[in-house]
């Protein structure tokens, strides 16, 4: 963007955060990076009962150069792993992870020679969702908390983002 | 009905079987590595062993000859269940058995990544479920269960020669024509490990001319969470939640035939109660089962309404799991010996409604897509393969059934008193994408009518059998009595002790016969399970289906078959 928008200039800056921070939070596009289990109960919340489309998210795209949440459903194995990471780096800033079910979370009870322990040790991510799997509502509930997470956000672009928080 | 077959081969074979056994009435015979071929072949040939169903591999670490190799074979006509054993030394090969069943190539390949045997004549022994930079080999009982090796790069599934090779036959250029020097106009394409129509995380590599996919090759293991080795280190029933995962499409269905292979090696008779709650269940899972399947695979194919319609049901369907197990799709509900707990109250009423709209949804579906031109276009005639190609591949289930060979193993070896229940197995003609689908819509019809029978006379009387040695003791024993206590205690710290020896428990999963083969050493442990998950052989014969015909058919292909990933690679 040609205006510094970080820079703490006065009124309009504010206000055009919020009003993009406002238009971002209900138009997400996930990417369902989905391997196991919990790609199926992602499949039952984007139906009709649980319908994700009541939170703006519903346009799901597969290609990740469209979208700009990344939802992890599934264990990632070490073979997955450098798959996963090269899809996260195709993503166009600003962009968010969802770790769906403790698989991605942690490893979940998979802790063996095959399992990543945690999606956390190769990308970044900005919300755990518990649950083998989650529940629709469970995945609903951290959709609406990343929202919520969205609209506080300074324009800065993720991996910038977490280099700071990693400082800190 | 083993035993005549076990005399008639020492008579063809004399000192050549080494050893011959009854378990459980499978035949079991031991032979020598350079015998097994003449003998496996005899058996296909003579005894009419025409299904390989897998290949196990055994490590024994204190024994001269550490590893053991198992053929598990089937013959359809006869009915025999065979089992053929090698022994064999670190190093030492066997004879590939891929000349006579074309499954056995994944199967082998499986044995050679996870155990280290190697198998001589195999045209491709590369890993299969490790990835390519694994050093070791997993299922080896020295090989620790937490050391991962992370992996950084992703094989390439095709050479540069075998991309001009078939760059060459797809022109019909003479190998030694082509003096242009310009690179093979061949397109090389990766469909997975992250796609929409790969419903998990497959991969196949394909190389293309225009649309038309020329050769195809696919790799697996993108999901492999080891299964195999977390039930070595959990007691016989903390295996019973990571089987929720082999195929989470229908939990249910893994959970009771788990629970029956143990059952089968301990020598337990469950209640009739339980048998007619394990009949529902796993019929309520084998349409959940379905449902995602054809959901998914009208989906791809563009007929999206159908997927709506499809999932409602489903839905329901999850509500009354979620009510009876507590969780929607990871269910953990059987036990060995019994079920976790009886059903709830109003859960026949709840069911009934919920096959009710069942039936509509069948009908709304079928209605618009049966005779459909658009999609009678994409399904019939795409993905065909003959039943004797089919029994070669491994096929069981909905993809053997579509090519008319009415196999079920609920009518084959009836288990939890099927025998008893009055239902039809529909079976296909042509072997295609549409007799799969339609395959599927029958036999939910067929559950359904299971179903209805079972709510209507199910058993009244206790749901678990009465033996402390298997079944935990009730909550106010365990609190109240030392006797209770220490029953609960030895139990979950030390497990079910399960009698050495060895079983082969199968029973019709969602996509074929589902069966885990249990070696248990005396102990608490599993000494060693093998799953024989249905769609891993149906997978292996993926690239065959699709090679000569366009990327959309090889994705309508791809979704009649039903390939679950955690089944898959385990």
């Amino acid at each position: 963007m040609a205006v510094d928008l970080e820079a703490p200039s006065g009124f309009l800056t504010t206000r055009l955060r919020q009003a993009i921070n406002w238009g971002r939070k209900y138009s997400l596009w996930p990417l369902p990076f989905g391997t196991a289990c919990c790609a199926i109960e992602f499949m039952s919340t984007v139906s009709s009962y649980n319908d994700l489309s009541r939170f703006g998210a519903e346009l799901v795209r597969f290609s990740p150069r469209q979208s700009d949440l990344l939802i992890v459903a599934g264990t990632i194995s070490y073979k997955q792993a450098p798959i996963l990471k090269t899809i996260y780096s195709q993503m166009a800033e600003p962009k968010w992870v969802i770790a769906m079910g403790v698989c991605a979370s942690s490893g979940g009870f998979y802790n063996n020679y095959s399992t990543l322990q945690g999606i956390d040790r190769i990308i970044p991510v900005d919300f755990y969702v518990a649950g083998c799997p989650p529940t629709p509502e469970n995945l609903l509930h951290g959709l609406v908390m990343l929202q919520e997470k969205v609209a506080r956000e300074g324009l800065v672009p993720a991996t910038e983002r977490h280099a700071r928080r990693a400082q800190a | 009905m083993s035993r005549k077959l076990l005399e008639r081969l020492q008579q063809e074979f004399g000192t050549a079987i080494l050893r011959t056994a009854d378990q459980h009435g499978d035949a079991v015979i031991w032979v020598a590595p350079k015998d097994a071929t003449v003998v496996l072949r005899h058996l296909r040939d003579r005894e009419q062993c025409e299904l390989l169903l897998d290949v196990a591999g055994v490590d024994y670490p204190e024994r001269a000859k550490r590893f053991e190799v198992n053929y598990l074979l089937r013959s359809l006509a006869r009915a025999h269940r065979v089992r053929v054993k090698i022994d064999v030394a670190e190093g030492e090969a066997v004879e590939s058995a891929t000349p006579l069943w074309r499954c056995a190539d994944w199967h082998e390949r499986e044995v050679f990544d996870l155990l280290g045997v190697p198998f001589r004549g195999h045209p491709d022994l590369r890993r299969i479920l490790c990835h390519h930079e694994f050093e070791g080999h997993a299922l080896r009982k020295d090989y620790p269960i937490e050391q991962g090796q992370p992996c950084v790069s992703t094989e390439k599934l095709f050479g540069d020669h075998e991309i001009e090779q078939a760059s060459r036959r797809s022109e019909g250029v003479a190998a030694a024509g082509d003096e242009s020097g310009l690179p093979s106009d061949l397109l090389t394409v990766n469909i997975g490990p992250s796609h929409p129509a790969t419903h998990g995380a497959l991969r196949v590599e394909v190389l293309l001319d225009g649309e038309t996919v020329v050769r195809a090759r696919s790799e697996i293991g993108y999901l492999h969470r080891c299964f195999e080795k977390e039930a070595e280190d959990h007691t016989w029933h903390e295996v019973m939640p990571y089987t929720d995962r082999l195929n989470y499409c229908s939990a249910l269905l893994n959970n009771a035939i788990w629970a029956h292979s143990v059952e089968k090696l301990l020598g337990v008779q469950i209640t009739p109660r339980c048998r007619a709650i394990r009949v529902i269940v796993s019929e309520l899972a084998r349409l959940t089962d379905h449902l995602v399947c054809l959901a998914a695979n009208l989906v791809d194919i563009g007929a999206l309404t159908n997927y709506w319609y499809l999932y409602n049901v489903r839905e329901g369907i999850y509500q009354i799991f979620d009510k009876l197990c507590g969780s929607r799709l990871t269910t953990n509900y059987a036990r060995i010996g019994g079920m976790s707990h009886d059903l709830y109250p109003g859960f026949a009423e709840e069911t009934l409604f919920h096959l009710g709209r069942l039936d509509e949804a069948i009908r709304d579906v079928t209605g618009l897509v049966a005779r459909n031109r658009i999609f009678l276009d994409r399904t019939v005639g795409v993905g065909a393969i003959s039943r004797e190609e089919a029994l070669s591949w491994g096929y069981t289930g909905p993809c053997l059934r579509a090519t008319g060979l009415a196999y079920d193993v609920r009518r084959f070896a009836p288990y939890f008193g099927y025998e008893e229940y009055d239902f039809d197995i529909p079976v296909g003609e042509h072997g295609d994408t549409y007799d799969r689908i339609m395959v599927r819509f029958e036999e939910m019809k067929q559950s359904a009518r299971i179903i209805r029978q079972a709510l209507r006379k199910l058993p009244e009387g206790p749901v678990n059998i009465d033996d402390p040695r298997v079944i935990l003791p009730p909550k106010e024993s365990v609190y109240g009595s030392i006797e209770g206590m220490m029953n609960q205690f030895k139990l979950i710290y030390e497990g079910i002790q399960v009698p050495a020896g060895e079983a082969y428990g199968f029973g019709e999963g969602g996509n074929g016969e589902l069966g885990f083969f249990c070696v248990s050493n005396g102990t608490g442990r599993p000494w060693r399970v093998k799953v024989r998950p249905p769609c891993f052989p149906i997978f292996s014969s993926y690239s065959r289906l699709i090679e000569g015909g366009m990327i959309p058919d090889a994705i309508a292909i791809l979704g009649s078959l039903n390939i679950i990933a955690g089944e898959l690679d385990r």
